[in-house]
């Protein structure tokens, strides 16, 4: 195996493994400033802030021979022998020098600048700066210039990295960044009349190292330092990105991507990082009520029946009563619901009527996939765990089942009762379809919003929307992910584990980790889940054929 | 830590002398500290008939105030920074961008709970443009817990009522604006 020495420190690297000094040197625990590289990029070395010693150690001898000049070590490959020096005096004092290059006509504007507090810049002058300031500028104020519709130009913070020209021009292909003029003139800029409206266009913003590139999204809105983050998984489509979600007293503020290597890599889509709005709409419903009578007796012109709302311990019981009393009972599980909701749902269904016709809940898809030159896929299906809920499914029996069978089911009068989970951010069911289920003895639906079939059913109960929940979404590579709850529902919102947990009659606080635990012990196709998952997860399939 | 931890030093108490036997002389020192301070001159004031004087402004920690710049505007680049720094939580800000061309940012609400607050003046140390201060002002009172969360409008009224009996502080301590 290859060796690199580090700072004197001897580190094994794989024999095809094809890494620079940067990241060799953090396989040592050595963290070498730089700017302008982005593994995700092509590399340029042209911040210089990545400047370090290397030379070789001649195998036979032990001689070690260094490079008389300083080498950028984004752009040095390591091979067996590589000696690398990050704490040299030459080194300290050449990122002193870029540090105080850079800061020469850097605004000072860090209290205004919604970067402060993760900036590259910031961070890297207080570890390798000087701090004196020797010119004789002191720049206070940025120019600001609009390059697209969801990103803000702070042209003077800008230092010239490049990352996000070539992040429109290698991953999302889409070219509309440039750098204009020369030298200490340069500027980033749109091509006139073409807008950065591509839909990665949000990367840029988290590439960018200093505050340069703002989301107007989140400008303004919140100091990072006040932001918590959970580790998340997006729920816009099947792709599964692997995010943070970063919030404060239960308000989500904004979507961070994840590195993940087996999903999403270091991008997600604009559609993903601004899909967190509808969790703080005003549309919300925020508590479950019952209504007497069939479902769809508002809407037969009948007075309607008061609305009665329930407290959540009562809905448990009353819930159960309902549908035993109501006989034959068909379940849609949504492709919103994690798996341990899933299969919670479905034995939940199971204990009231051992032959409940269970289907998969309603998919949307919105056109097809869209891959970009960079390898990023957003995906049509716009839902997450299309895959984890077809699979538990199949634990009980009624795998292939799909949301028209259940329409035609219900249609032909084999049941009458009949539980929709949803929780789908946008309008998904018309008034058409939702008159399937006029007339039934009991209809439950589960959702964030109202929509024509929420207006027909005995029982309205809310849902809760990705941040809020926890547990384990399977993506489209079949690719599992488990997540805690980010931020807590709207008040006196129980998230859909919480009540299954109750109706299954389990005590305790609900713990999606143990029904994981149980679910990956007793089936087979779950076996991959069992144990502590790591954070970019497991493949669902890995352990079946063992 | 247990009591026989090695890292405790057990002292023991002092036996009492004669004289803390005996209870007179220590009785007698208490009576004359009492002497003493009923021919000292008095130092309390019968507020609020009489109102207290505030030995230096500059460093007296009363209500706050927001200042104004030359052009009447509020001063605050909405940073945060004194948010940031209290203690007591009782800062609470909405930046958005400002209407001013010189100005990216600008508070759009600016809320002090004057009842939360502990007068500790981390705020005006936070502020990066001097913009919250501190006032000699001490009597707050009010008649409803709401009418003591003071917004942008009363913090900026403050400033006014206050501008000529006590000039920003940043002028004469050589602030950064």
């Amino acid at each position: 195996m290859p060796i690199v020495i580090v700072d004197g420190q001897e580190i094994e690297i794989g024999a095809d493994e094809r890494l620079n000094c940067i990241e060799a040197a953090r396989r040592a625990g050595v963290e070498i400033p730089h700017y302008c590289w982005h593994p995700g990029l092509s590399v340029v070395a042209s911040c210089r802030m990545c400047l370090i010693e290397a030379g070789q150690r001649d195998a036979e001898t032990g001689n070690v021979s260094m490079i008389p000049k300083l080498v950028p070590g984004c752009q040095t490959p390591v091979k067996d022998g590589t000696v690398i020096v990050t704490e040299s005096e030459k080194v300290r004092e050449s990122r002193a020098r870029v540090e105080e290059a850079l800061l020469i006509d850097h605004p000072i504007d860090c209290p205004i600048c919604d970067k402060a507090g993760e900036c590259l810049l910031q961070d890297y002058h207080f570890e390798h700066g000087q701090a004196e300031r020797r010119a004789d500028i002191h720049p206070f104020t940025s120019r600001k210039r609009d390059v697209g519709p969801t990103v803000s130009l702070f042209v003077d913070r800008c230092i010239m990295c490049t990352r996000c020209v070539r992040f429109t021009r290698e991953v999302s292909g889409t070219g509309e960044l440039m750098v204009t003029s020369r030298g200490a003139k340069e500027e980033i800029d749109v091509f006139p009349g073409f807008p950065l409206d591509n839909k990665l266009a949000g990367n840029v913003v988290d590439l960018c190292p200093v505050g340069a590139l703002g989301d107007k999204d989140f400008l303004y809105q919140q100091r990072v330092w006040f932001l918590k983050r959970e580790a998340n998984v997006c729920g816009g489509c099947s792709a599964g990105c692997s995010i943070y979600t970063e919030h404060n007293q239960d308000t989500v503020y904004r979507l961070k991507p994840r590195e993940n290597p087996e999903v999403n890599t270091w991008w997600i889509c604009d559609e993903g990082r601004y899909g967190w709005h509808h969790l703080h709409d005003d549309e919300r419903l925020l508590t479950a009520t019952r209504r007497e009578g069939p479902a769809g007796h508002a809407g037969n012109g009948s007075p309607a029946a008061a609305d009665e709302t329930l407290e959540w311990a009562d809905v448990v019981g009353r819930l159960q009563t309902d549908l035993q009393a109501a006989g034959s009972l068909a379940v849609a599980v949504s492709p919103m619901l994690t798996v341990e909701e899933a299969w919670m749902l479905c034995s939940v269904a199971r204990s009231i009527d051992p032959e409940a016709f269970l289907a998969l809940g309603h998919v949307p898809v919105a056109g097809d996939d869209e891959t970009f030159p960079g390898g990023f896929t957003i995906r049509g299906e716009k839902c997450p765990n299309k895959r984890g809920v077809e699979a538990v499914l199949a634990l009980f029996g009624s795998g292939g089942h799909s949301w028209n069978d259940l329409l035609a089911h219900v249609a032909a009068g084999k049941a009458s009762a009949a539980w929709i989970t949803a929780g789908y951010p946008k309008a998904w069911i018309d008034e058409a379809t939702a008159a399937t289920f006029t007339g039934l003895a009991c209809l439950v639906v589960q959702d964030l919003f109202d929509s024509p079939l929420m207006a027909q059913a005995t029982w309205r109960l809310p849902a809760v929307g990705f941040a809020e929940r926890a547990g384990t979404w399977v993506n489209v590579a079949h690719h599992a992910q488990s997540f805690r709850q980010a931020i807590r529902p709207p008040a006196g919102v129980w998230p859909e584990g919480r009540l299954f947990w109750n109706m299954l009659g389990r005590r305790g606080l609900y713990d999606p980790v143990a029904i994981r635990q149980e679910l990956a012990e007793s089936a087979a196709p779950f076996a991959a889940l069992a144990g502590e998952m790591p954070a970019i997860g497991v493949d669902l399939r890995v352990r079946q054929l063992a | 830590m247990k009591p026989d931890d090695p890292s405790i030093t057990w002292l023991e108490e002092k036996p009492l002398g004669l004289a803390e036997r005996l209870y007179l002389p220590l009785f007698v020192q208490g009576l004359a500290t009492t002497a003493r301070h009923l021919v000292s001159p008095k130092v309390t004031v019968s507020f609020p008939e009489q109102r207290p004087a505030v030995g230096n402004p500059l460093i007296y920690r009363g209500v706050h105030r927001l200042n104004r710049d030359e052009e009447g505007r509020v001063k605050c680049v909405a940073c945060f920074l004194c948010a940031t720094a209290c203690p007591a939580h009782c800062i609470d800000i909405v930046a958005t961008e400002s209407p001013w061309p010189d100005r990216e940012k600008y508070p759009e609400a600016f809320q002090i709970d004057e009842l939360r607050c502990i007068f500790c003046g981390m705020c005006e140390e936070a502020c990066p443009v001097d913009a919250i201060e501190l006032t000699s002002l001490l009597d707050l009172t009010g008649k409803s817990r709401e009418e003591m969360i003071f917004d942008k409008e009363k913090l900026l009224s403050v400033y006014d009522m206050t501008k000529d009996a006590e000039p920003m502080k940043s002028a004469s301590l050589g602030g950064t604006l």
